[in-house]
């Protein structure tokens, strides 16, 4: 992975680049696949045209001719007949058996996928039955059984592969038909009665029509190699006709002598499969969009830093001093800006509420910290991250990762999800213990027992060997505060820690972190859209919007007295219980895409407030009193003592 | 969990059942009497009119198969002309030696495959996951027949490293080094392809999961890189991964009648294709239902492996 790399590489810098070529290289890749098989299709096609010599023709006394022998380019076999003819003779004949045996799989296939579809209930039920019996067999002992009953021969191996692969068909084409069945075209085609033949023919089959076909291409190049494989096995065609398998399967006998005659027709079944093989994938990656996106893409060990300088060290150095931060998400050639030039300060001990709408950029703020911003697409595009002084941002990725989840651990939002689901939670808070301490399994294990019991859960010991999805969603998230807290760290960054919980669970997990931070001494950073929750929690408040601070300052006096408009407006939008009448204020308009932020405020659009200077230049966080600051031209205020 | 078993043998049942209505269709597709089909165009009409009467081939379709049924549950699956010895003792005989095989290319494949399927993953775009990809894009395009024979062109004939053929030492006549060096081409050529199938999956898989909340939660906790990779990500994929490796033990199965044919491997696969070839049809027969029936057991084991590693299913 990236330990301990800092500069990003060339590439990573341009993605967009980076995915073109990417693109262009598999199409290259597909585009070499279509022309050989376009070349092998045309030299089997035009076979007869060609000024072969008789395939069957046969000379001993030329027999094992080596290739480019006069007269015998790619050399004879053991009966002295010319390989290049028999090569191509051979190549039309297992391409048009594979083609053949592909359309009456195809065909028998969607004849019983599209009745068990159509008809469902018991037909659908024992079709499909009988199918899985199919499948219970290893492919090819089904198909030795055919030929073993029909007799050797290409038409019998033909047959055999067919009917192996019809199984495959027929699964598939059934789901789809299954969909179409009680779709509204059909309905009415039987309303207006129109027989279940007919319904099946014109009404369904041009619908599956793309499904089968796409089948038979994914398919097509196994049937090929089958047969083939038949062949070489001699089931397949018998002397002195021969396709690729059985040429293949007579030059095994002298492959020590003379190789030439395995290896060729080898390379051209090869080349065929590879052919085919690249071509599909060269399909399905371009219809893929998910591929386009650079969707699956995984994100690294940390967030990729690319910035040009480093702010110089606060005059004032807090636990955490986040300085100028600014973290991007680079998607193909768009930059979207979360953060452009985020300041914070906690120190030790203190509850700062980081509160925003979604989108504002509270999360990335959270998980830029430790660099846990899913990169690629994220890119942190300058700033700072000092904790006790030290900058993390740019230090070796093994002192990053002795910081994350011992000094500076994480509570998330969603538990399930952020819980590994194939581990026991106690397991999975011991690792969190040994991940950085040299203790005992059973040291660490008493230690998460401690835990799981000072976060309150009932019966810890029994539930230590819970899976995740065996606890409550409440529960859940007391095991993600356990982790969090096991290392006695000095901030927790809780990310909206109580947003997927009910409300009665969300006061108890609020309040049992209010003990542990009281009781402990822990700073946290706390993330949420929710200013009930600040009230209760938190010393002081930061307000994001478009991912800037906009308004900081003491909790109460923020609420109190909101001095930027915007965090005026958030306020005003939560309803508070016992005052019925109290008219709740939505705000106009959106957050701006923060691809697209205007210049000045970003709140100015919506703001009704805005003059033509809020909508110019860049807006600085200004002091507003002794321990407020606030990023507004017109900061309101109730009281006369703002210094703005 | 024991429930679970149960549960899941109680419904292999119907399936080994159907397998063997399946072959016994499949045997009455033969053309002609198949007394004679069984024991050749040479036999003696007595001896035809004897299995005939033995096999119970006078009476009607149903019943012929109840009566087949009822013989192979008492372990009888009739005399291979050919060998002229019970069809179940050479098939178990025969089939230990395919077992070889096929177990220990599992085995290779398996690590193999996840191993760079992870690697790829981890190091997505890199060169290692270039180099892997194409790799295994040769791979899964290479007959396994033809690469066994140019392996043995290679290592037996050129560079004499390996025997050509000749394993006897599972039937008693050598020792351990002397079947891994007789195993190691067969079992290698036959690994190959799924090889390059389970990388390519266990790659996306790793893909999908890496990008999971967990995933975030490992790092956030400090978990170092390797164990993020290894058992973070690997254990979630191995979900999706297993149940690739068990179609794929029918694909090496499948695979093993040809690499056993190329390295004249004294298994099951070589005995099913010269016994058709010389018209053996009850040992045909007993094979293809004996190694079908074993490989749904094998199926029966992934998916409990899998309730083993997922504790989400069984609940």
């Amino acid at each position: 992975m990236t330990a301990g790399d800092v500069a990003p590489t060339p590439q990573r810098r341009r993605p967009a680049a980076g995915a073109f070529l990417k693109l262009f290289l598999r199409n290259r890749l597909a585009a070499a696949g279509a022309i050989l098989l376009t070349a092998v299709v045309l030299l089997s096609v035009l076979a007869p045209l060609l000024p072969l010599q008789d395939p069957y023709a046969q000379d001993t006394a030329q027999k094992f001719l080596r290739p480019f022998s006069p007269g015998h380019l790619l050399g004879t076999d053991h009966l002295g007949r010319d390989i290049l003819s028999r090569l191509i003779w051979g190549t039309r004949l297992s391409l048009v058996v594979g083609l053949v045996a592909s359309f009456g799989a195809a065909f028998f296939g969607s004849v019983i996928g599209i009745t068990a579809g159509y008809f469902g209930g018991r037909t659908d039920n024992w079709l499909m039955r009988a199918i899985d019996m199919l499948m219970a067999f290893p492919y090819i002992l089904l198909a030795l059984a055919i030929v073993a009953a029909l007799g050797p021969g290409l038409v019998n191996a033909l047959i055999a592969v067919a009917v192996v692969n019809i199984p495959f068909f027929a699964r598939n084409i059934r789901g789809v038909t299954v969909t179409l069945a009680h779709k509204e075209f059909v309905d009415a085609a039987r309303l207006a009665g129109m027989t279940d033949l007919r319904i099946m023919v014109s009404e369904i089959l041009p619908n599956v029509l793309p499904v089968i076909v796409i089948a038979m291409s994914t398919t097509v190049g196994w049937m090929i190699l089958e047969t083939a494989g038949l062949s070489f096995l001699g089931l397949g065609s018998q002397p002195p006709v021969a396709d690729l398998g059985s040429m293949l399967g007579e030059g095994r006998n002298a492959l020590i002598t003379d190789p030439h005659a395995s290896i060729v027709p080898g390379l051209m079944i090869f080349v065929i499969v590879m052919s085919v093989n690249l071509l599909g994938d060269g399909i399905r990656d371009a219809l893929d969009p998910r591929l386009r996106s650079g969707a699956l893409t995984r994100p690294m060990a940390r967030t990729i830093v690319d910035r040009n300088a480093v702010p110089q060290p606060p005059a004032d150095p807090a636990l955490l001093n986040v300085q100028e931060l600014r973290t991007e998400f680079r998607v193909g050639s768009r930059t979207l800006k979360a953060l452009s030039g985020v300041t914070l300060q906690v120190r030790p001990g203190e509850c700062l509420g980081l509160i925003g709408e979604s989108g504002s950029g509270k999360s990335v703020t959270a998980l830029s910290v430790m660099g846990l911003v899913a990169s690629p697409p994220g890119v942190i595009a300058g700033g700072a991250v000092r904790y006790a002084g030290t900058e993390v941002l740019g230090a070796p990725f093994s002192e990053l990762r002795k910081l994350r989840g011992d000094r500076i651990s994480y509570i998330f939002q969603d538990p399930l999800a952020t819980l590994h689901p194939l581990y026991r939670v106690g397991d999975q808070i011991v690792e969190a213990i040994q991940a950085h301490h040299a203790v005992s399994k059973s040291k660490a294990r008493a230690r998460a027992l401690e835990l799981l019991e000072a976060v309150r859960i009932p019966n810890a010991s029994s539930r230590i060997d819970n899976f995740p999805h065996e606890l409550s969603g409440g529960m859940r998230q007391r095991v993600g505060i356990a982790m969090a807290l096991v290392n006695e760290p000095d901030l927790i960054i809780a990310d909206e820690p109580t947003t997927a919980l009910d409300v009665t669970v969300q006061a108890q997990i609020l309040s049992l972190l209010d003990d542990l931070r009281r009781e402990r001494g822990v700073a946290i950073l706390f993330i949420t859209h929710d200013f009930g929750v600040v009230a209760q929690l938190c010393d002081r408040i930061a307000v994001m919007y478009a991912g800037r601070i906009v308004e900081t300052g003491p909790t109460a006096a923020i609420l109190a007295d909101p001095a930027h408009p915007y965090t005026r407006r958030l306020i005003a939008c939560v309803p508070e219980l016992g005052e019925g009448q109290r008219e709740l204020h939505a705000i106009p308009g959106l957050p701006p895409a923060v691809d697209d932020l205007p210049p000045g405020c970003a709140f100015a659009p919506r703001c009704d407030k805005a003059q033509p200077a809020c909508r110019t230049g860049e807006i600085p966080l200004d002091a507003f009193g002794s321990e407020r600051a606030v990023r507004c031209l017109f900061p309101e205020s109730d009281q006369a003592g703002g210094a703005a | 969990m024991g429930s679970y078993i149960l549960k899941r043998l109680l419904a292999a049942i119907p399936v080994i059942l159907g397998i063997t209505v399946i072959v016994f269709l499949i045997m009455s597709l033969i053309p002609g009497d198949p007394a004679t089909a069984i024991l050749g165009s040479y036999a003696t009409p007595e001896n035809v009119e004897k299995l005939n009467r033995d096999l119970g081939l006078d009476k009607p379709l149903v019943q012929q198969y109840f009566i087949w049924l009822g013989n192979m549950l008492q372990g009888d699956f009739g005399r291979s002309f050919s060998l002229n010895r019970p069809v179940l003792d050479e098939v178990l005989e025969r089939f230990g030696a395919t077992l070889v095989l096929a177990g220990t290319s599992l085995v290779i494949c398996s690590i193999l495959g996840i191993i760079a399927g992870v690697v790829s993953a981890a190091r997505q775009y890199g060169v290692a996951d270039k180099a892997i990809t194409f790799i295994v894009l040769i791979g899964i395009s290479i007959p396994s027949f033809f690469l066994g024979m140019m392996m043995i062109l290679l290592f037996a004939v050129n560079l004499r490293w390996l025997p050509v053929s000749g394993m006897y030492a599972i039937y008693g006549g050598g020792d351990l080094p002397d079947l891994i060096r007789h195993l190691l081409m067969p079992a290698t050529a036959l690994a190959v392809v799924a090889t390059g199938v389970i990388a390519r999956l266990s790659r996306s898989a790793m893909l999908e999961v890496l990008r999971q909340d967990f995933i975030r939660t490992a790092r956030a906790k400090g978990v170092t890189e390797r164990n993020v990779i290894w058992r973070h990500a690997l254990k979630a994929a191995m979900v999706s991964i297993i149940p690739v490796i068990g179609v794929q033990a029918g694909f090496v199965l499948s695979g093993a009648v040809y690499i056993e044919t190329v390295f004249q491997w004294p298994g099951v696969g070589r005995m099913l294709v010269t016994a058709i070839l010389t018209r053996d049809i009850l040992l045909v027969q007993g094979g293809v239902v004996i190694v079908a029936a074993c490989y749904v057991l094998f199926n029966l084991a992934v998916d409990v492996a899998q309730s083993l590693l997922d504790p989400r299913v069984t609940t």
